[in-house]
């Protein structure tokens, strides 16, 4: 039972990443397993960007290794590896503004089983993309606005729909970068009751902000500053670090709890 | 091939790939800082030829063709910024494409309202229209090493201007982030439209110097375009130096090409392109 | 929004070219038979531009190759069996379009452009210089192909009635596939593609192929078109691949409003509306046609099957919820 509680999903080995002469990322390592949320926490500019875009096949690394479920991926692109059982969200809006949310998510579920060969059947008759894409929305708390035209839909609604997309590939990993971000309190406390409830299925990766978010969900904190990794460990630990209280004074971000 | 054909080729391709680079610059620039695909471009070419044997026959010198026809295509290229392409800068490709492609029909059918379309021919000034020897049987045209020559001098001036000057300071900063630099207070839509006029005086001028040689004839502009874009391909776009190395490379690939290989002789450049499209798809000399 | 032309005036619209032919007028039969043969060419760019977000400069080529084919195919003084010629002209430029979609479809953008506008002018090249061709003066299709099967003819394209129709037939066959293409979950891929790819990659959608596949396909639908012209006029010059040709179905494309296979047709009527018109008007109507075209881009930018949405917007008084 703790075997599989504790299997490492994806795990990133001394990934490091190189712009010409600026250094985003340096040696970071990131273990991400099943039924745990993984949070990635640092000042602007830390690298945590950079450190999900490598997990997700957004950008390559320039050293490192990336391994998922003990098979190296670091080679695969984004295309492949969600295809493999990484998902992923995006903190800049990233959905399809003029579909509605049932047509992302019935994309994202599609994508599943491409059988692009049948040309003469009906998008809109596969009924188990449908299905799946209803259960998707509903259990990212989109429910109500299934048939609205995404782009019409309000910053944490289309962080929801995010969600929902992931959720539709079937995401074993699912990097998650700033779900949170744009939402009032109560918007926050049911997303992060969605997570709780991914959660025991499947690794999840956090970047965010939102500190009271963060502590009521996460079991690991990394955290980065300057491409690197500070301190990683439980909640408490960070919270207690005074490495990490001084990596944010002077920056604009605070880190009180 | 002997040593003094071998030469003459070389001469031939180096001018050629350097009269290209004139027009090729023009073209990078304005894809590279302003974002603006423009199939015009190569009717600024077109125009300067028809300018150089208009004004040419009106003075009897192309020294003066020349000296005037730059100014002139100096604000025609800032006046057609300021009346079109400012409009198309938030505009999608695909509207450029088409705003531009109806350019050239009205530039086309311009020439051949004013000009019309017979073939002419332009005058070498007499100072150039010597050769060189360069063996018993061979010689070379001064008026051709003369044309490479203006094209160095030009090349060099660019460097000067876009690495050492405010000026060019501006154009590269423009060249990144359009908000950051007005923020600065850098009058963006000035360094633009000195750009583009820029751009277009250079491919008039390419169209001037060539002029002699070429001859004038109405579809001169269509090929040198698509050849340039060839160039803009191969060297990355906002690439100047990629456009000058592109330039070279297809210089010489065509020219060699049509002798060695005469069958393949105009689709050399094209193959070269299909090659470097498998190896590097962004340019040889993308700008990060 | 896009705006979709209700049945009943497609039935019509369908109706009142299905009695063209009828009129008797000879010449406006040949025009309208052009203009139909240009529609199926816009709508195999609209697959590439419109739906998949493709804007490809350098259509013409897989016209152009099709349309050699048949001739090439066809022996000099007898027809040649249609149902040989018709695949494999189509075949023929849509294995063309695959292998030019290997290179092109590694770039993006600008480059795009770029790119298919010289691969064009690379096979324009080819039929231009090499004995593929015949030269800058082009080649003839003496003999149109024959519709027999095993002693039977069903039609004969010979006949101005007869090829009008079979031009008709092949018009709706290619806009019902195209349609019903686009409906299905390739169909949607491509759509989605257009809106936004980096997403569908990160959805795990390996879009290189899709682009190949679309482009392949609008490729062949291209050759449809370059077949029918051959046929048609009897008579194949290199001009069919230059990017005048290219950059006429393009705007035919736009000027219909993209996304739209209606406005695909429309802008192929338009276009070739507004070149005989101001062929009338003056030798120099290119300057017309140019002039419009700037001023289109200028004010105009859903082009013309915008308008009637734009209408309607207006009388409701603002956007709604669609």
């Amino acid at each position: 039972m703790s075997d599989v509680n504790n299997e490492a999903l994806l795990v990133a080995h001394k990934i490091t990443r190189h712009f010409g002469g600026l250094v985003a990322n340096q040696d970071v390592c990131v273990n991400l397993i099943r039924g745990k949320v993984h949070v990635l926490l640092g000042p602007n500019g830390a690298g945590k960007s950079t450190c999900i875009n490598m997990l997700s096949g957004d950008l390559p690394p320039s050293d490192g290794k990336i391994l998922f479920k003990g098979k190296d991926i670091t080679g695969l692109t984004a295309a492949q590896r969600s295809l493999v059982g990484i998902g992923r969200s995006y903190q800049r809006t990233n959905i399809f503004p003029k579909f509605t949310v049932l047509e992302n998510v019935r994309l994202a579920a599609q994508s599943r089983k491409q059988q692009a060969w049948r040309i003469f059947s009906k998008a809109q008759e596969q009924q188990w993309a449908l299905d799946k894409a209803r259960a998707c929305i509903e259990e990212a708390g989109l429910g109500k606005k299934v048939d609205w035209v995404s782009g019409v839909l309000s910053h944490g609604e289309q962080r929801q729909l995010e969600i929902a997309m992931v959720l539709a590939t079937d995401a074993e990993v699912m990097l998650l970068d700033e779900p949170l971000a744009g939402m009032g309190s109560e918007e926050s406390a049911k997303m992060v009751e969605v997570l709780k409830r991914l959660k025991p299925t499947r690794a999840i990766l956090l970047v965010e902000h939102d500190m009271d978010a963060v502590f009521a969900v996460a079991d690991t904190i990394t955290v980065m500053v300057n491409g690197q990794v500070l301190e990683s460990g439980p909640p408490a630990q960070i919270k207690a670090s005074v490495a990490v209280q001084q990596a944010y004074l002077g920056t604009e971000d605070s880190f009180h709890v | 091939m002997d040593f003094a054909s071998f030469l003459i080729q070389t001469l031939n391709s180096l001018q050629y790939g350097l009269l290209l680079f004139l027009v090729a610059s023009g073209l990078t620039l304005v894809f590279g800082i302003m974002g603006i695909i423009n199939l015009a471009h190569g009717s600024f070419y077109m125009i300067g030829a028809y300018l150089a044997f208009v004004l040419a026959s009106a003075t009897g010198s192309l020294f003066m063709a020349i000296l005037l026809g730059i100014p002139l295509a100096l604000i025609f290229g800032a006046f057609l910024e300021w009346a079109l392409f400012a409009h198309l800068y938030k505009r999608d490709h695909l509207e450029q494409v088409l705003l531009t492609f109806g350019l050239i029909l009205i530039f086309e059918e311009l020439r051949s309202l004013l000009v019309g379309d017979e073939v002419h021919g332009v005058d070498i000034p007499a100072m150039f229209s010597g050769s060189i020897q360069l063996s018993e049987v061979l010689s070379y045209p001064v008026y051709r090493l003369v044309i490479s020559a203006v094209c160095i001098v030009l090349a060099v001036a660019l460097y000067f201007v876009i690495q050492r000057t405010r000026l060019g300071m501006m154009i590269r900063a423009g060249n990144h982030d359009r908000t950051m630099v007005e923020a600065l207070g850098i009058n963006i839509n000035m360094i633009y439209r000195v750009v583009f006029a820029l751009g277009v005086a250079l491919a008039a001028l390419a169209g001037m110097l060539a002029s002699p040689i070429s001859s004038v004839f109405p579809n001169m502009g269509s090929h040198v375009l698509i050849i340039s874009f060839v160039i803009v391909v191969i060297g990355g776009i906002g690439s100047v130096w990629g456009a000058l190395a592109a330039a070279l490379i297809v210089g010489f690939a065509d020219t060699f090409g049509k002798v060695l290989l005469p069958e393949l002789s105009g689709m050399v450049v094209y193959i070269v392109m299909a090659g470097v499209l498998l190896w590097r798809p962004e340019g040889i000399f993308k700008k990060g | 929004m896009k705006v979709q032309a209700p049945l009943i005036l497609k039935l019509m619209a369908l109706a009142i070219l299905a009695c063209v032919p009828l009129t008797g007028e000879s010449f406006y039969t040949e025009l309208i038979a052009k203009t139909l043969v240009l529609a199926i060419f816009a709508m195999s760019l609209d697959l590439l531009v419109g739906f998949t977000g493709l804007v490809s400069f350098g259509h013409a080529a897989y016209f152009g190759v099709a349309a050699y084919a048949v001739a090439q195919l066809s022996p000099k003084y007898e027809a040649a069996s249609l149902w040989f010629v018709l695949p494999a002209s189509v075949g023929l430029s849509a294995l063309v379009a695959l292998f030019v979609g290997l290179f092109v479809l590694r770039t993006k953008g600008i480059y795009f452009i770029m790119v298919t506008l010289a691969f064009a002018q690379l096979a324009f090249f080819v039929f231009h210089d090499t004995p593929l061709g015949g030269g800058s003066d082009g080649i003839y299709l003496n003999v149109k192909p024959t519709a027999e099967i095993a002693g039977w003819v069903p039609f004969d394209l010979d006949n101005q009635q007869h090829l009008y129709y079979f031009i008709l037939a092949m018009l709706v066959a290619v806009y019902a596939f195209l349609s019903r293409i686009l409906q299905s979950p390739f169909g949607r891929v491509l759509v989605g593609i257009k809106s936004n790819e980096h997403r569908m990659q990160s959805m795990g959608y390996i879009t290189f192929r899709y682009k190949l596949a679309a482009f392949a396909l609008a490729g062949g639908l291209g050759g449809i078109a370059g077949f029918l012209y051959a046929v048609v006029f009897g008579f194949v010059t290199p001009e069919l691949l230059s990017w005048h040709q290219s950059g006429n179905v393009l705007l035919m494309v736009i000027l219909g409003g993209m996304g739209n296979l209606v406005g695909a047709i429309a802008g192929a009527f338009l276009f070739t509306g507004m070149q005989e018109v101001f062929a009338t008007w003056t030798k120099h109507w290119q300057l017309v046609m140019g002039s419009v075209i700037v001023a289109a881009v200028l004010f105009l930018p859903g082009g013309l099957a915008a308008i009637p949405g734009r209408i309607k917007r207006s009388l409701q008084g603002g956007g709604s919820h669609e």
